[in-house]
C-alpha cells in the first residue's frame, strides 16, 4: 500500500511546483485512514466524511508547510485528528468524551477474558453482518482515549512513535492506553466469538 | 524464573508487538507451552486485532471516494484561479 519516500516526495515536490492535479493521486493510498481516524473521534459517518474531506481540502492547502522530517501519513493523520477534536468540540462542547483525558482516571481492572476451548474466526467470517457489526460496536464503544490509540496503532498500522506523535502524547501513554483497548475488546468480544465461531479448522494463528 | 499467568497478561499487548525484551521473552514462550489459558487469550486477543483491522470491518459509505475527489476536484479549480489572479 505504502508509496515509497522517493516516488511521494516526488509527487508532493511537483504538486508544490504547480501540477496539482496530481493531489489526487498523492491522497488516494491514505483516503480510507482519514475516514477510519475521523470516525474514531466523531463516531458519526457524515460527520466523519466531512470531516475527511475537510481535513483533505486543509492538507492540500498546507502541502508547502509539509517539511517531510515526518512521514507524509503521520502528517496527514495529525491534521485529521485535529479537524476530528474540532468537530467534536462543536457538537458535544468536549464535556462527553474528553481527549484530554488521561489514562490514570480509568484504574481499574485490565484483565482478560480467561478461556481454554478457544477456536479461531476466520477472516472469511467477516462475511457475517452480524460479526462485522459486534467488532464495529466493540471498538465504537471504547472510552475515547483508547479508541484513539487503538484506531492508529491496530487499525491504521501506525507504529509507537507515530501514534504518539499524532496524538500529541508520550509513547508511554501510547503503551499503556493499547494495553488496555486490546484487552478491553479481548473481554468484550471472546463471549461473543465463541459462540458465534463456526466449527472448522483454524486458519491462521497456532495450530491445535 | 518462573512466570505466573497475571504476569504474562501484564506483557500480552507488547509481547504481540514484539516490544518485550529477549529474557522475558522467552519466559513468556515458556510459560505459553504449558499453560492453556494464556495461549489461548493470546491467540484471541490476535485474532480479534487481525478480525477488528480487516478493512471489511469498518467500511467506507458507499461513494465516499467519489464525492471526496469531486469536491478536491473543485478545490484545485478555485486555487487555479487564485494563483492567475496573483
Ligand atoms: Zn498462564
Amino acid at each position: 500500500m505504502e508509496m515509497t519516500g522517493t516516488t511521494e516526495a516526488g509527487l508532493i515536490a511537483r504538486i508544490l511546483a504547480g501540477e496539482k492535479e496530481l493531489f489526487h493521486e498523492l491522497i488516494r493510498p491514505y483516503e480510507r485512514m482519514v475516514y477510519v481516524t475521523l470516525f474514531s473521534i466523531v463516531r458519526n459517518e457524515t460527520e466523519a466524511e466531512d470531516g475527511a474531506q475537510e481535513a483533505i481540502i486543509s492538507a492540500y492547502r498546507h502541502l508547502a508547510s509539509f517539511r517531510g522530517d515526518a512521514k507524509f501519513s503521520t502528517w496527514l493523520t495529525t491534521i485529521a485528528i485535529n479537524e476530528g477534536r474540532k468537530r467534536l468540540r462543536r457538537t458535544k462542547g468536549a464535556v462527553e468524551d474528553s481527549i484530554e483525558e488521561k489514562e490514570e482516571s480509568h484504574e481499574g481492572d485490565y484483565t482478560p477474558a480467561p478461556l481454554t476451548d478457544w477456536r479461531e474466526i476466520p477472516l472469511e467470517a467477516l462475511e457475517r453482518k452480524e460479526l462485522r457489526e459486534a467488532l464495529r460496536v466493540a471498538v465504537t464503544e471504547l472510552p475515547g482515549i483508547y479508541r484513539q490509540v487503538f484506531t492508529l496503532r491496530d487499525l491504521e498500522e501506525l507504529n509507537i512513535d507515530e501514534t504518539a506523535q499524532a496524538l500529541g502524547i508520550t509513547t508511554g501513554a501510547v503503551k499503556v492506553r493499547l494495553h488496555r483497548a486490546r484487552i478491553m475488546l479481548q473481554k468484550r468480544l471472546v463471549p461473543y466469538l465463541k459462540t458465534t465461531a463456526p466449527a472448522r479448522r483454524r486458519f491462521f494463528g497456532r495450530a491445535l | 524464573m518462573k512466570l505466573e499467568c497475571k504476569h504474562v497478561w501484564e506483557h500480552i499487548s507488547e509481547y504481540i508487538d514484539g516490544g518485550v525484551d529477549a529474557k522475558l521473552r522467552e519466559d513468556i514462550e515458556r510459560h505459553l507451552e504449558h499453560c492453556e489459558i494464556c495461549s489461548a487469550i493470546l491467540d484471541s486477543t490476535r485474532n480479534i486485532l487481525i478480525l477488528t483491522a480487516d478493512n471489511r470491518t469498518f467500511e467506507l459509505p458507499v461513494g465516499y471516494s467519489e464525492r471526496l475527489h469531486k469536491r478536491l476536484a473543485k478545490e484545485l479549480e478555485s486555487s487555479e484561479k487564485d494563483s492567475k489572479k496573483d
